[in-house]
């Protein structure tokens, strides 16, 4: 009853967004967060960096660049830090991104992310910097992302990362935390009612 | 007992609410507790509709209106339409799944995280989630609490449980006696300039020492209020007398005998002798001096009389792009002092510093003095409670005469979300708990302080060491 993409191997270039502490008000500012569904919040990720006052793309911005594209999103240290909002990962997946490399997440929106199908993953400071120089070398240059075996691998640069095998598990199959609950109702029914 | 491991308060609560604990999966946590808001539960509630499900519990959900309402004319229905179906869908969500809404106009109406601890819903002990950051203020009374995303929103009004792995466990212990001036808010300013915005990811904080045990319920749930502000999962403080004597008796807390068995449950919550901790941090209340933010994280903050640090003097290299990002951002120099710098709004609210000994402490700085001809001020109250108990004691009065302006509670200039917006290029000085860039309002500039810091700046028209005052 998964509701779900599952996620498979991943081969994309990607977007190179440098700068440390990216936090959820830029990624999102707040004023978009009224719609009440899940959909159309990639018109506005990092709406106050894509768009000047009158609402004109700020050139230099990387969203705005045709040198960059991709299904990756490669980020500074502290990425998400800041407000719970899950509509952060929303917009970034709706934006088009599976995955977000940084070497470093803030643990809320890591935890929004593995929830909706975008991939967080963690590499190495030194591992992070490389990559950075090799996308903004090589805009053109592909990136690949084995989840199962838990692999980037750019240009012959590889690294392994983290992550826990039931999120890992969760994300390949498209399953969602509140399958697993709702299987233990009668556990958490009888806990109710002595706390 | 001498065989039972010593046990932290974090791992004590955490371990009693382990529904399930299985190889290979994250525990299922019991939630005793479940807020919720406007913003981040529609998404939420359609989850709920899609699979045909009810809500687990609804009487451990509570409901109110405050990211997106307006603070004026509170009666009206709401102007902007975006914002006004937001709320409406959350009354529709309450009334159709049967949770208590504490609705605009309602007397318990107010940020969710200053009506929870007011009206006894925040215990000892408990779980608490919400589908907001700085849910963890309500760890000031001993509980694990902490904010979650919409999709867990889901989870817990589904099978009041969500799937977590346990964090890392920090101490940070403060002792000493505080300086002139130097209030709650400053202390939680000074720990994370110290740690910086991601330092104690991962982690749960407990706050200790004899500083933290002399502080005021309300004080304490500043210091915990902004945990997340240094990347924590959350932060808490172990239960006393000071707890106790502030629950009881609120409209929702245990009354009587039953009250009374409950403390000497609480009692035994602390954490134990020789329970061990994956941090542990010491700080002197000695070193904290009034603060203030310049930069456009809470990690970039200093002692309101020290000099912005140069490029030079950052211990990070790579952090220099960042750090000249932020300051061009704020406009302001490396090396400069803030003292003197004008501002132009005083906010004085959010679930940080809008509560009844917040607005005291400001009004006892402004009596008799008005503030100075350049700022604007909105005093915003945490909710409804708040606002009458100011003025049943005449704060308003004392406002009004200020040239302060009382207005209706809720989030208002701490998130730019509803009309409350600080214009573009301007500086606010605020008693909230973030100064990221457009935070309260595209291209606003937003320097963090205490109320005392904040009052002082609205009869000078500028930032001001408080110090010349008290
Ligand atoms: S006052 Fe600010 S920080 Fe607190 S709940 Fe509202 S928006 Fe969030």
């Amino acid at each position: 009853m998964s509701v779900k993409e599952k996620f498979g191997l991943l081969r994309s270039t990607a977007v190179p967004l440098p700068g440390e502490n990216i936090d959820t008000d830029q990624i999102i500012p707040a004023r978009f967060l009224k719609s009440t569904t899940r959909e159309g919040f990639g018109d506005n990720l990092f709406r106050d960096w894509r768009y000047d006052n009158e609402g004109k793309p700020v050139k230099d911005f990387v969203l705005n660049s045709s040198t960059y594209s991709g299904k990756i999103l490669v980020a500074g240290k502290n990425f998400g830090c800041g407000s719970s909002r899950e509509h952060a990962a929303w917009a970034i997946y709706d934006y088009g991104f599976r995955v977000v490399i940084s070497s470093f997440f803030a643990d809320i929106f890591k935890n929004n992310a593995l929830n909706n199908g975008l991939l967080p993953i963690v590499v190495s400071d030194a591992y992070l910097k490389k990559l950075f120089r090799t996308v903004q070398n090589t805009p053109s240059m592909e990136i690949r992302v084995d989840l199962e075996k838990q692999k980037v691998v750019v240009n012959e640069l590889e690294e392994l990362f983290d992550i826990n095998h039931y999120k890992k598990t969760c994300m390949i199959n498209g399953y969602d935390d509140i399958d697993y609950l709702l299987s233990l109702n009668k556990e958490i029914r009888a806990f109710d009612l002595t706390h | 007992m001498n065989d039972v491991k010593p046990k932290t308060i974090f791992e004590k609560i955490w371990d009693n609410h382990v529904v399930k604990r299985a190889d290979g999966y994250p525990d299922a946590l019991f939630i005793d507790r479940h807020f919720i808001h406007e913003v981040t539960s529609p998404q939420a509630f359609d989850g709920l509709k899609k699979r045909g499900i009810n809500v687990f519990n609804t009487l451990r959900t509570t409901a109110t209106a405050d990211h997106n309402v307006p603070t004026k004319d509170q009666h009206l229905p709401i102007k902007e339409a975006l914002s006004r179906h937001q709320v409406e869908t959350l009354r529709k969500n309450c009334k159709d799944f049967g949770i208590e809404l504490y609705d605009l106009g309602h007397p318990f109406q107010g940020i969710v995280h200053i009506i929870g601890p007011e009206l006894g819903l925040t215990l000892p002990g408990m779980t608490i989630v919400c589908g907001d950051s700085h849910t963890s203020t309500h760890g000031a009374f001993g509980n694990i609490a902490f904010g979650i995303g919409t999709s867990e929103v889901e989870q817990v009004l589904a099978t009041q449980c969500i799937l977590q792995y346990k964090p890392r466990t920090m101490k940070i212990e403060i002792n000493g006696k505080l300086g002139k001036g130097v209030v709650s808010k400053d202390i939680i300013l000074y720990i994370i300039s110290q740690l910086t915005s991601s330092g104690a990811t991962g982690y749960f904080v407990e706050y200790a020492g004899d500083t933290i045990r002399n502080l005021s319920m309300e004080a304490r749930m500043t210091i915990c209020n902004m945990s997340i502000e240094m990347g924590a999962r959350g932060g808490l403080i172990a239960p006393d007398e000071t707890t106790f004597n502030y629950i009881k008796g609120r409209k929702f807390s245990p009354q009587g005998e039953s009250f009374n068995r409950k403390v000497e449950e609480w009692k035994k919550l602390g954490t134990d002798n020789g329970a061990v901790y994956d941090a542990v941090l010491k700080f002197d209340a000695a070193d904290i001096a009034p603060m203030i933010t310049y930069g456009t994280n809470p990690g970039m903050g200093m002692r309101i009389t020290d000099r912005i640090p140069t490029v030079e003097e950052l211990k990070e290299i790579s952090e220099q792009t960042s750090f000249k990002k932020s300051l061009d951002y704020m406009g302001l120099e490396p090396g400069s002092q803030l003292i003197g710098k004008a501002v132009d709004y005083v906010f004085i609210g959010s679930c940080t510093n809008a509560r009844i000994e917040d607005l005291r402490l400001v009004a006892s700085m402004v009596k008799g003095k008005k503030k100075a001809a350049n700022v604007e001020v909105w005093v915003i109250p945490g909710s409804k409670q708040v606002e009458e108990q100011a003025r049943r004691e005449g704060l308003d009065k004392v406002f009004e005469a200020a040239g302060f302006e009382l207005r209706s509670p809720g989030c208002s200039a701490c998130l730019g979300m509803n009309e409350d917006k600080v214009p573009a290029g301007k500086y606010c000085i605020a008693t909230s708990n973030r100064n990221f860039e457009g935070r309260q309002g595209p291209k606003s500039r937003t320097f963090l302080a205490s109320p005392l810091s904040a009052a002082a700046a609205a009869i000078t028209g500028k930032v001001t060491d408080v110090r010349e005052f008290v």
